[in-house]
């Protein structure tokens, strides 16, 4: 059978399963839509805890990103993976004894404002359309490779799946696909790596061939060999940064806290039936992320390894150039697609790729994306690995979009309808109201999805910097600091979110030009500056509640009632 | 010990917890991974620089064993000061 074939297959087989479990787990109250009833086993919500973080980001992009940048790929290994030490640590095991459905109503309540739920609905909103957007259009370029449907076509099927079991079955439905959805994305992520890392340096196991030998009989050890090579074609290093240190250490930090800040992500921890279940369950999710977060760098080597042993071989002793007729299969698909770009500059029939450092000029631009896809038929592995592949991506983009929507229709139905709007509303309107915005949150998404926005990109530091700089803050204080009262936490979250949104907004979208380490302040980038935003909403909510009134009675009551056992 | 004592010594050596773990937390991933990056990759074991490996392999699982030690600590704490508002905990949404 043919790529084609083996990709309908493997996504239709995966699409059936998740329509399956759909049907059977319906949900029947506001608290099965919303929190899966609280009684999910830790093991099994730590399972859709990974599948619902872990987006086509992780699955299609990171591996590309980190086989480009080498060392200061760690960013991202270290920024996403954490924020989870933080949230079994601070936030989670505190939320899910304080109850309730949501972000905002701890904040709400926590600081007896109704401006601080606004606040908190308006980010957990916003932050949620920013990622949804993203995983929309993933799931639209995955279609067109493989399944020759164009992109519009793809985002229409794919929001039919989500709509289809988001609505009908809310968090009960998405949690149960979720499970369903980790071991597909995890199984499509780890049969490759392991395939070509046998290949590549004869260990079964990627983490530990990452730091083996070449099998190619030349005795070095990968590493040094990537080395070797992105040297000789004027490249950076592999095992070196070109970051500075201060920005490393300010953007891991900010995803770290951002991580631990996102919405979709906290409330996965209230479908457990406690505290402590809170605790283990965040456990197990780093243990199933990880295991794809150290593959990642496996394959990002091995990518990369792969990749410039294709365009420069040897031949008698000599390395030369691969000649544009010489390319293989997948240069032409990928280059159809518009994500490989191969311009003869000196018009030598030769595919040059070189470095910055090189004195021959670079003819050829591999987009970052397709490496994880594409390493499959670089290293020549059966096609039916390839669909596995095409149905793994789409795992990761529709589990974490789905989890996305839920936030959009908690936040309108329960904070802004049922919280401040519509107090009075019975059970089964509210109930309904919830289905119908994650209906209408589908379709905009789907929108998205279709018609991207230019800046889905540079939106995504916005989405952990304002979630590292709200968020994260509001929450610890007000489970650590029992004399935070409502002046102190609104002034701080506005303070931190208008500092880091005014930074970003400056440097990305008005005077793109001057995004440049000389420019910003201290070396720190936009994507890092949700740090430095957490910081000050720590000095302006310390500071502020110091000269204010100590919050009421009730409130310190709860904060001590959320501390015990 | 009254009801609150004993909530307060629990609050206390939770904090001690915290403060021990994030430290370790924070030497992993901040000084090993970032700062201290090129020293420590002076240091070679296989093909491994110790820097490189840890940014991109040891923290991560070092990230995972510091959830599971914290939670088998504190359920350990828990059960030393267990109070009557666990049972009523899980009947609660």
């Amino acid at each position: 059978m043919n790529v084609q074939t083996w990709t309908f297959v493997m996504v239709g087989l995966s699409f059936a399963l998740y329509i399956g479990i759909a049907i059977w787990s319906k949900a029947r109250s506001t608290g099965d839509f919303y929190v899966a009833g609280s009684n999910v086993h830790p093991l099994v919500n730590g399972m859709a805890t990974a599948a619902d973080w872990m987006s086509a980001a992780s699955f299609i992009s990171m591996a590309g990103l980190i086989s480009f940048m080498g060392r200061d790929g760690s960013v991202y290994l270290l920024g996403w993976t954490g924020g989870y030490v933080l949230l079994a640590l601070l936030l989670a095991p505190y939320l899910r004894k304080f109850g309730k459905y949501t972000v905002p109503d701890f904040v709400g309540d926590r600081y007896y404002s109704h401006v601080a739920r606004i606040v908190a609905v308006v980010c957990a909103i916003f932050v949620s359309f920013t990622y949804v957007a993203g995983q929309m259009r993933g799931v639209g370029i995955v279609f067109s490779r493989f399944l020759n449907v164009n992109i519009e076509v793809g985002v229409l099927i794919g929001m039919g799946i989500v709509f289809f079991y988001a609505v009908l079955g809310g968090m009960k439905g998405i949690t149960y696909t979720q499970v369903a959805q980790y071991c597909v994305l995890i199984f499509a992520f780890l049969v490759p790596a392991i395939f070509i890392s046998i290949l590549i340096t004869g260990n079964v196991i990627p983490q530990l061939g990452l730091m083996g030998k070449v099998a190619d009989g030349s005795g070095l050890y990968l590493l040094d060999r990537l080395n070797g090579l992105n040297e000789e074609l004027g490249f950076n290093l592999y095992t070196d940064g070109s970051k500075s240190t201060i920005d490393v250490f300010f953007i891991t930090a900010a995803l770290m806290l951002g991580t631990a800040g996102l919405p979709h992500v906290i409330i996965r921890f209230y479908t457990v039936r406690k505290a402590s279940e809170a605790r283990i369950s965040a456990g197990w999710a780093l243990l199933f992320i990880a295991i794809l977060y150290t593959t990642a760098p496996a394959v990002a080597a091995f990518a990369r390894t792969n990749l410039l042993k294709t365009v420069r071989y040897e031949q008698n002793g000599e390395l030369k150039d691969i000649r544009y007729e010489d390319v293989p299969s997948w240069f032409k698909n990928w280059e159809a697609t518009g994500l490989i770009k191969f311009e003869d500059k000196n018009e030598d029939g030769a595919v040059q790729y070189r470095g910055p450092k090189s004195e021959i000029e670079n003819e050829l631009t591999i987009d970052r994306d397709i490496m994880v896809l594409a390493n499959p038929e670089i290293a020549k592995l059966p096609n039916w690995i390839v669909g596995l592949v095409a149905a793994g991506g789409l795992a990761a983009a529709l589990s974490t979009a789905a989890g996305l929507l839920l936030v959009i229709s908690t936040a309108i139905a329960h904070d802004l309808l049922k919280g401040t709007i519509m107090p009075t509303l019975e059970e089964k309107q509210e109930l309904n109201a919830a289905r119908i915005a994650a209906g209408v949150a589908v379709c905009i998404a789907g929108y998205f999805g279709i018609n991207p926005p230019g800046f889905v990109g540079q939106v995504v530091a916005f989405a952990f910097g304002l979630a590292a700089s709200s968020f994260f803050p509001a929450i610890v204080m007000g489970i650590f600091s029992k004399r935070m009262n409502k002046e102190g936490a609104v002034s701080g979250m506005i303070v931190g979110i208008t500092f880091t949104a005014a930074y970003i907004i400056y440097f990305k979208f008005i005077s793109p030009e001057l995004n440049t380490p000389d420019h910003w302040l201290w070396g720190i980038s936009p994507e890092g500056i949700g740090t430095l935003g957490m910081v000050l909403n720590f000095i302006v909510s310390l500071s502020v509640s110091a000269l204010t009134a100590p919050p009421p009675d009730d409130v310190q009551a709860l904060v001590d009632d959320i501390r015990i056992p | 010990m009254d009801r609150s004592e004993k909530n307060k010594a629990y609050w206390r050596k939770n904090l001690q917890y915290l403060a021990i773990l994030l430290s370790i937390w924070f030497i992993t991933s901040y000084l090993c991974s970032i700062v201290f990056v090129e020293q420590l990759d002076k240091i070679r074991f296989g093909g491994y620089r110790l820097g490189f490996y840890f940014a991109q392999q040891a923290s991560i699982w070092i990230f995972v064993e510091l959830i599971f030690v914290y939670t088998w600590l504190m359920n350990r704490l828990e059960k030393k000061y267990r109070t009557d508002t666990e049972t009523e905990e899980t009947e609660q949404p």
